[in-house]
């Protein structure tokens, strides 16, 4: 009895086991697991019952159901006749246009603002400081607003459109222009693009192993620039230079023929990329002025012309810093543009929130619009992480 | 924005999930809370918006005040609550409001699939078209490849959608969910008409920069009765909101306004008697004051007052009583006995 009430310490932190730091942390880590999957399940249970009492319909069988709403505007052919489905895919795909569209004119911009933020010219670095410092302090909902606005009270209506440039007509209906009439060689000119681009990339890779074995360089920039022209042209010669045009005519209340850009399109992008573009201005500078001055000078006393210098030695490095910021201001792109909702393009969460009301399923909509900003948002990250492991420095 | 949506309508589900056995009786509820929330619109004229000096007013808003007059005896003991198309029924679900008057047409889905109940409408109307002049458009049927001013969710979007498509015509809609913000797209031309319910065009027009430069288009393309919801499974609750309702109506019919209503109680007619509460009886079936009509009709009015005070022909939106007149006049307002 006297052993087993007094034993020695060392046997004491031994023989409990809780004692063992790495399975006390088992066991809270098991314990909080635990509780989070319990308050889940509570929750869900416990919604399901209430769902059920209030006699609300579940379950995703409305997907198949005719939606019986309109949509403004669709890159896939769309009717009130199709599925919820098909509508919430138009949104989808809505979304997806102004995002991607929205990425790459922000990252042009971006880029142009951030290097003339860092120009030696005093009014050239003035403006473009100016520009950051109004743009990032307008909240962008406001700048949507204002740009929507714009379009829809400054420019006049169908029937007095302005007409800058034949084929071109500006209203509050939008921007509509002539575009080539269809006929197949469109489609194969797509195609020699896209052979073109495959054999440019080719074209650099081997290039790049010739240098490396020989020290010889070759022209893949001007070469690539006439495949890329060249291809499409020699097909669209090919098949007889067709040059007729659908050029837009006012029928009845609107346009027809030729495309067109949304007045809430327009004002969507353009708000998205102005907003965005001022924070990635300033990560480019941060990024550029991150790489030491040493090191342009040290390239630059080995010979290298300005633009090597730029190519070879700075970005590279100031990329470094630039890709991780750059990403989470893509992704917040993707995000303010369901800001839609309040400027009327029917992006996702326009779609969704329609549905949600017609069906009367939030539960249902709100965890859609979740999945599919929170896809959005992997892929985009995941692409870049990519492409900055692609373009982190190798030390040899 | 989103995120705050999402947060809204996840707190709607949570809530939804935690609270639900909370609502066993709304009547008990809403006497311990003190007061009624009451879901209206906000931005619609005539129906539900706050005046210059901020006061709550419209037909919805007056209705509001009924049902709390009919609990408390007293019209103050409200809380209004703005919500857009969007958010309205998530709001009634989700115990966010007690019952909602925010000019929603009672359909088949919203009162199975949505778990809504609608009480009496207390506005009978239907979808008509608001368009420019100057267009020269005389029918519906010239409206083809027009653009289409549109609030999103609403028995509306699915009307035009319908019409559009049952008579070969083609539509651009164009989707806003403020409606203010949808009003002054419509001004500025960004559509060629602008549709929703002949009761707000009346409202949206009396609004615009020139009233006379817009007209209402004859065709009425659906039937939208407006009425007060509630929730599935509170059948006293529900009880009490319609009952409100048939009692502004009932009054009108009895000859009942908020000035003679004193006099009314000295009358010698049984039905007066009953449905004042001199002969009591009503009150504690519904689980109210015995007086709950006598107070709805003294501080607040009957249904003919509530209708000129807020959209009648003395008002900017000058609506005739049409289908909203009694039935004993043509209208289809017809209360049941109240006994």
């Amino acid at each position: 009895m006297a052993a087993s009430a007094s034993p020695p310490d060392t046997d004491l932190s031994a023989s409990r086991f809780y004692n063992d730091p790495a399975k006390r942390s088992l066991i809270y880590q098991a314990g909080v697991l635990l509780m989070v999957a319990l308050l889940a399940y509570y929750l869900i249970s416990n919604t399901l019952a209430n769902v059920e009492r209030q006699s609300i319909a579940t379950g995703f069988g409305f997907l198949e159901k005719e939606a019986s709403f309109e949509i403004g505007e669709s890159l896939v052919p769309y009717s009130a006749a199709d599925t919820y489905a098909r509508a919430l895919w138009v949104g989808v795909l809505n979304t997806l246009k102004v995002s991607f569209i929205g990425i790459v004119l922000t990252v042009l911009l971006g880029t142009l603002v951030g290097i003339a933020r860092l120009s030696t010219n005093w009014l050239v670095s003035r403006m473009a400081a100016v520009y950051i410092e109004v743009l990032q302090d307008i909240p962008v909902l406001l700048q949507l607003f204002f740009w929507y606005a714009f379009f829809y009270e400054m420019l006049p209506s169908p029937r007095q459109a302005l007409n800058p440039i034949a084929g071109i007509f500006l209203s509050n209906r939008g921007l509509m222009m002539a575009v080539p009439a269809s006929h197949p060689a469109w489609d194969f000119m797509g195609w020699a693009l896209l052979a073109a681009v495959g054999l440019v990339w080719l074209l650099r890779r081997w290039a790049r192993k010739r240098q490396a074995r020989t020290g010889q360089g070759f022209p893949v920039f001007w070469s690539g620039v006439g495949l890329l022209l060249g291809l499409p042209l020699l097909v669209w010669l090919l098949w007889g230079a067709p040059t007729e045009m659908d050029v837009p005519h006012l029928a009845g209340f609107n346009f027809k023929g030729g495309i067109g850009i949304s007045p809430e399109f327009a004002a969507l992008l353009l708000g998205l990329v102005l907003y965005t573009a001022a924070f990635v201005a300033e990560i480019v500078r941060a990024g550029i002025q991150s790489v030491s001055k040493g090191q342009t000078e040290a390239a630059k006393s080995l010979g290298l012309r300005p633009g090597l210098v730029l190519n070879l030695v700075v970005l590279p490095q100031a990329l470094r810093v630039i890709i991780p910021p750059l990403t989470s201001q893509m992704l917040n792109l993707t995000k303010n543009s369901s800001l839609a909702v309040a400027i009327g393009y029917p992006d996702f969460v326009s779609v969704a929130n329609t549905t949600i009301n017609q069906t009367g399923q939030a539960i249902e909509g709100v965890a859609m619009i979740m999945i599919v900003y929170l896809c959005f948002s992997l892929l985009t990250s995941a692409f870049m992480n990519w492409y900055n492991k692609k373009i982190a420095l190798v030390e040899r | 924005m989103l995120l705050r949506k999402l947060i809204a309508l996840l707190v709607c589900a949570l809530v939804l999930g935690l609270t639900g056995t909370l609502w066993a009786g709304t009547l008990d509820d809403v006497r311990a809370k003190g007061f009624v929330q009451v879901g209206v619109n906000g931005d619609l004229f005539g129906f539900g918006k706050p005046d210059a000096k901020g006061v709550w007013k419209g037909l919805d808003v007056d209705t509001g005040r009924a049902i709390a007059t009919a609990i408390f005896g007293d019209p103050s003991k409200v809380k209004f609550i703005p919500l857009t198309a969007v958010t309205r029924f998530t709001a009634l679900q989700s115990g966010e409001i007690d019952v909602l008057c925010r000019n929603a047409t009672r359909t088949l889905g919203r009162e199975t699939a949505l778990g809504l109940n609608f009480a009496q409408p207390n506005y009978y109307d239907g979808q008509g078209f608001l368009i420019p002049k100057s267009l020269g458009v005389k029918s519906a049927k010239e409206l083809d490849g027009a653009a289409v001013c549109v609030l999103p969710g609403t028995t509306t979007e699915l009307n035009v959608a319908d019409y559009f498509r049952s008579n070969g015509l083609k539509m651009k809609p164009v989707v806003i969910e403020n409606t203010a913000e949808l009003a002054k797209a419509f001004f500025a031309g960004r559509c060629d008409c602008l549709t929703s319910d002949a009761s707000q065009l009346a409202g949206t027009r009396a609004v615009a920069p020139n009233p006379d430069d817009y007209i209402i288009l004859p065709e009425i393309i659906s039937k939208e009765p407006l009425a007060p919801a509630v929730r599935h499974g509170d059948d006293q609750w529900y009880d009490v909101v319609n009952m409100t309702v048939l009692a502004l109506i009932n009054a009108e019919e009895l000859g009942i306004t908020s000035q003679n209503v004193d006099e009314m109680l000295k009358s010698k007619d049984p039905k007066v008697q009953r449905f004042l509460g001199v002969s009591p009886g009503n009150g504690k079936a519904l689980g109210l004051d015995e007086k709950f009509a006598y107070n709805i009709i003294k501080q607040v009015g009957n249904y003919g007052e509530i209708f000129e005070r807020n959209v009648g022909k003395n008002t900017p939106l000058g609506i005739e009583r049409g289908l909203n007149a009694l039935w004993t006049d043509g209208g289809l307002m017809y209360s049941p006995p109240f006994k």
